[in-house]
């Protein structure tokens, strides 16, 4: 059942309309799902690469493994290619154990980071190069080659070499290639690594519409956040081996589950701070460095005394020179401020000598003097006790 | 600037670039003295008349200035042509085995893990660095009829064949064989080491994006590794053949005195028939039909080699 | 995927077969007590008690040695001028033929080297009164020239790797030219210098036919004097030149390897100390 195809702003609102923790429409509960990966651990020798990680991928998704370098993100897309045998675990496409087959027998074609491909022969010959082991006739095999050249656009260049052509035509001659022989399941690593910004974003739509049009499950491999933000249906944040949340951009921002995830996707203000009181919605918790208490939205298992770690995104925090009567409203000063025309992004050094990120969308037009603070201001930053993040580690 | 105040006068000097001038011209100048000049000299020899004088050779007079006599006796005496064959198919052969037995070791020294590979690659080296002509004596002792090698081959042979086949022993000392022989066990080394500079340099990811897309070992190896080791394969085929073709030692120690190399001739019209111009014609016709058509090629494949990085 | 297929192995294993089975069945007859290299004869060092008390042998390795480290040094000043030439110059008067002078001596057959060189000799003896006669300084002319290519590839390519800004960086930081020569340049090309040094030296050592054609009476170096022997057949006393040979590369070689081991190894944890400080 093909979805309406959507415009990424529209995508952006239906996952922010999403309430926390739900699936996107498209990943139905009821079906049973089509990439398993259980328990899976790889270690070479004495170093665990990844650790016990359970995953379940349904047909049709991008899913992005986000991690920093090292953390394991690219051995488990090698372990799903079969580049790697997993330690322990085992991994399922469509109901199929593939755990122990050889890489040139799964349905899993790889879009390599440096795209490998092949520079002595031709991009047509790249793109036909897996056809070769697929039973269809030579004019099959062409129409093939056709359809997906005119797919990347790319069909003026099929004579040329992969050294003859720029970088972001290589990218998509690895796409055409990898998709050739529609494979159930294409793994990315770091499509998007080698381009430049401005290509980048352009690509990443484009890379969008070609799994829409295809249905080819997507599994990305990206440093990069925004990159998985944007892509992806759900993403799974990784560190040292293990997956710390899986979740929609929104659950994983919004909502992060660990100190590690809050401060690895985007940026964040925290605080050791103790709890006083806890209610159903909201918890009341001392905050020695902000001076004062926060109240902030309850997790479940909260109790009185226990050292808690608040977090705040910079850009929730309002700003104003005046105190108005707000929750969580506290003083500061200026400590410095940077201009970046959209926003500003302020330090604020607070009484107890910690400084706080503010970022502050400048709405209005305003010359130098007439921003909402400017260098060594008194001023009142406050935020909204939803916007308050409690996390236990 | 401090150390200004202190530059000696050579110092000085260096400053000021002339050591640009000493470094391009001391090599420059030595070369075009001992290397060009010579050739000049064997170019210009190949043209002169045989005199009984000493040097045995002379320019006009009653002698043509220009005696294309020697070039002419090259296609006439077929002493020559046949010497040119022997060389071409011994050096021939002897670059083909060295590939078959050279690619599957350099291919897997590639494969080892890192400090196993140096111990090889040291055991490679090795023998390169003991003395050429005790390597060739070594065969020497092993291919004499009455070695425990010739032995232990007869007997297989003999254990092989029906009985009427059987030898008393294998004749391998003044062959062709024993040339072709020798000649791999000595310059196996310079296959070995550019094709495995070549093949550790290769993109693993690519072997790995082939077999991604459904290739076999085997033909992963036939799609990807072969084509793009080609010029290994041809830096090590020249290393082997150019002094394989022009070989003097070793046909001279365990090859047969009835067929003679290329280079055997040249020594022998040299030294033994002092024939100057002869040696030198010789020569000449080597150097057009081999080298410099090797050099040529490398030359233009060099070049459009730039071309293509420069283009990526 | 690191499968390791068991005809490459195969093929290592005959491959060192056979570059080692001569080489140690040359060292155990070394041994042998019998003149004949059928027959064992029990145990012996004789050959090598009359190795060495052959003074022919011993003076011809002297001279060999003498030989090859004058050609060799002055083929390493030779070869590192021609190859900092060719790395740093691009643009002078006849670069081209300079870069084939390089090359040439490289892919010339030696018997071709060796009666050109006779001929130059000869000639110049003739015209100009020197060199006067054959002998040692005719071969070391000889050496030097077609072993200083060898160095001249070496540092040619050691240089050509190494980062051209480095030395730019150097003179932008005040350094004249001198320095730049003494601090960076000479320092980065030093190892390429080193084997430059050694490859030179090795081929001085083992030449025969150039050597050959370019000697006069009375200078007999040691693979000359090898040639002559070996000719004539086998000899049991070259058996145990063969294993001191062996043995004396071979140590030098495994104790090189020792070395570079433990450099490489130091390089490794300190890249690793330092990526994981980054952490």
């Amino acid at each position: 059942m093909p979805e309406p195809a959507r415009t990424a702003d529209q995508r952006a609102a239906t996952t922010v309309a999403a309430f926390p923790g739900a699936q996107l429409p498209q990943t139905s509960v009821k079906a049973p799902p089509f990439i398993r990966i259980e328990h899976v651990t790889k270690r070479f020798g004495t170093f665990t690469a990844v650790s016990d990680v359970t995953l379940e991928i349904q047909k049709g998704e991008i899913f992005s493994l986000l991690g920093g370098s090292g953390c394991g993100k690219t051995t488990l897309l090698r372990v799903l290619a079969g580049f790697e045998a997993p330690t322990e675990g085992r991994v399922f496409i469509d109901g199929q154990d593939m755990t122990d087959l050889p890489p040139y027998e799964r349905p899993v074609n790889m879009m390599f980071q440096s795209y490998a491909l092949f520079p002595h022969m031709t991009v047509e010959k790249n793109v036909a190069y897996g056809l070769k082991h697929e039973d269809m006739t030579g004019a099959q095999r062409a129409e093939r080659v056709r359809e997906m050249l005119d797919l990347v656009q790319l069909t003026e260049f099929a004579q040329r070499k992969p050294h003859q052509i720029s970088g972001g035509q290589r990218q998509r001659v690895a796409l055409a290639r990898a998709l050739a022989k529609q494979p159930k399941l294409l793994l990315l690593d770091e499509p998007l690594a080698a381009l430049d910004k401005k290509l980048r974003e352009h690509t990443q739509f484009e890379l969008m519409e070609i799994q829409e049009k295809t249905g080819t499950t997507f599994i990305v491999v990206t440093h990069d956040q925004e990159e998985a933000m944007t892509l992806s249906s759900r993403l799974a944040v990784m560190d040292k081996g293990r997956i710390m949340q899986i979740g929609t951009a929104t659950d994983v921002y919004e909502y992060p589950n660990s100190r590690f995830v809050a401060g690895f996707i985007g940026s964040i203000n925290f605080f050791e701070a103790t709890v006083r009181t806890t209610g159903a919605e909201t918890a009341e918790v001392e905050v020695p460095d902000l001076g004062g208490n926060v109240t902030a939205r309850a997790i479940p298992g909260l109790a009185p005394g226990q050292p808690i770690t608040l977090a705040v995104r910079p850009e929730k925090v309002h700003l104003a020179r005046k105190r108005h009567d707000l929750p969580n409203t506290f003083p500061g000063t200026v400590q410095s401020l940077a201009y970046f025309g959209k926003d500003s992004l302020y330090r604020i050094v607070l009484p107890s000598g910690h400084v706080m990120l503010v970022n502050s969308v400048n709405a209005r037009r305003a010359g130098e003097h007439e921003r909402v603070a400017d260098w060594e201001d008194a001023v009142f930053l406050s935020f909204d006790p939803a916007a308050a993040i409690l996390l236990k580690d | 600037m401090a150390g200004a105040h202190t530059d000696t006068s050579l110092q000085r000097w260096f400053n000021r670039k002339g050591w640009i001038n000493v470094t391009i011209a001391a090599p420059y100048v030595w070369l075009v003295l001992f290397f060009l000049l010579p050739f000049v000299i064997v170019i210009a020899m190949s043209f002169a008349t045989r005199t009984p004088t000493a040097p045995p050779f002379s320019f006009g007079g009653e002698h043509p200035v220009l005696n294309t006599a020697h070039y002419a006796r090259l296609f006439q005496d077929d002493l020559y042509i046949r010497a040119y064959l022997t060389s071409i198919a011994n050096a021939g052969l002897a670059t083909l085995l060295c590939l078959l037995i050279g690619y599957p070791m350099a291919l897997g020294l590639t494969r080892v893990s890192p400090a196993w590979r140096n111990i090889l690659l040291m055991l490679v080296i090795l023998p390169f660095w003991t003395s050429f002509l005790l390597r060739v004596y070594a065969w020497i002792g092993l291919m004499g009829t009455n070695s425990w090698f010739n032995k232990l081959l007869t007997a297989s042979w003999n254990w092989l064949v029906p009985t009427d086949w059987a030898l008393r022993s294998i004749p391998m000392m003044n062959t062709n064989f024993a040339v072709v022989l020798v000649m791999v066990y000595s310059y196996l080394p310079f296959m070995i080491l550019p094709l495995y500079a070549n093949l550790e340099k290769l993109d693993r990811t690519l072997d790995e994006a082939s077999m991604d897309l459904g290739s076999r070992p085997f033909r992963v190896f036939l799609d990807i590794t072969l084509p793009l080791s080609v010029p290994g394969i041809i830096a090590g085929g020249l290393l082997v053949f150019i002094p394989a073709s022009g070989e003097l030692i070793i046909p001279s120690l365990v090859g047969n005195a009835g067929q003679p190399m290329i280079g055997r001739v040249i020594s022998d019209e040299f030294a033994s028939a002092r024939d100057w111009p002869m040696a030198s014609a010789v020569s000449v016709a080597l150097l057009m039909l081999l080298v410099v058509p090797i050099m040529l090629y490398t030359h233009f494949e060099g070049k459009s080699h730039e071309k293509r990085k420069e283009g990526a | 995927m690191r499968r390791r297929s068991t005809f490459l192995v195969t093929m290592l294993c005959f491959g060192f077969a056979f570059f080692y089975v001569p080489i140690l069945s040359m060292m155990v007859y070394s041994f042998n007590g019998s003149r004949l290299a059928t027959v064992w004869g029990g145990f012996s060092t004789k050959w090598y008690v009359s190795l060495l008390s052959n003074r022919q042998i011993l003076n011809a390795a002297l001279l060999s040695l003498k030989i090859a480290l004058l050609s060799a040094t002055m083929a390493t000043i030779l070869g590192t001028m021609a190859g900092i030439a060719l790395a740093r110059f691009k643009r002078f008067r006849g670069r081209t033929l300079f870069s084939g002078l390089v090359t040439a001596p490289l892919v010339m057959p030696e018997v071709i080297t060796g009666i050109a060189s006779l001929m130059l000799f000869i000639l110049m003896a003739e015209w100009i009164g020197w060199p006067a006669s054959r002998g040692f300084t005719t071969v070391t002319l000889a050496h030097i020239t077609f072993s200083m290519v060898f160095v001249t590839t070496i540092v040619h390519s050691r240089l050509s790797e190494a980062d051209a800004a480095v030395e730019e960086a150097a003179m932008d930081l005040g350094s004249r030219p001198w320095q730049v020569m003494k601090d960076i340049t000479l320092p980065i090309i030093s190892p390429a210098i080193v084997s430059g040094w050694l490859l030179a030296f090795t081929i001085s050592l083992d030449d025969v036919v150039i050597t050959n054609f370019t000697t006069g009476p009375g200078t007999t170096t040691l693979p000359i004097l090898i040639w002559s022997k070996v000719k004539l057949g086998v000899t049991p006393d070259i058996n145990a030149l063969a294993t001191i040979t062996v043995c004396i590369v071979g140590t030098g070689v495994a104790i090189a390897g020792v070395i570079l081991n433990r450099a490489e190894k130091r390089r490794d944890r300190d890249a690793r100390m330092a990526y994981q400080a980054n952490q």
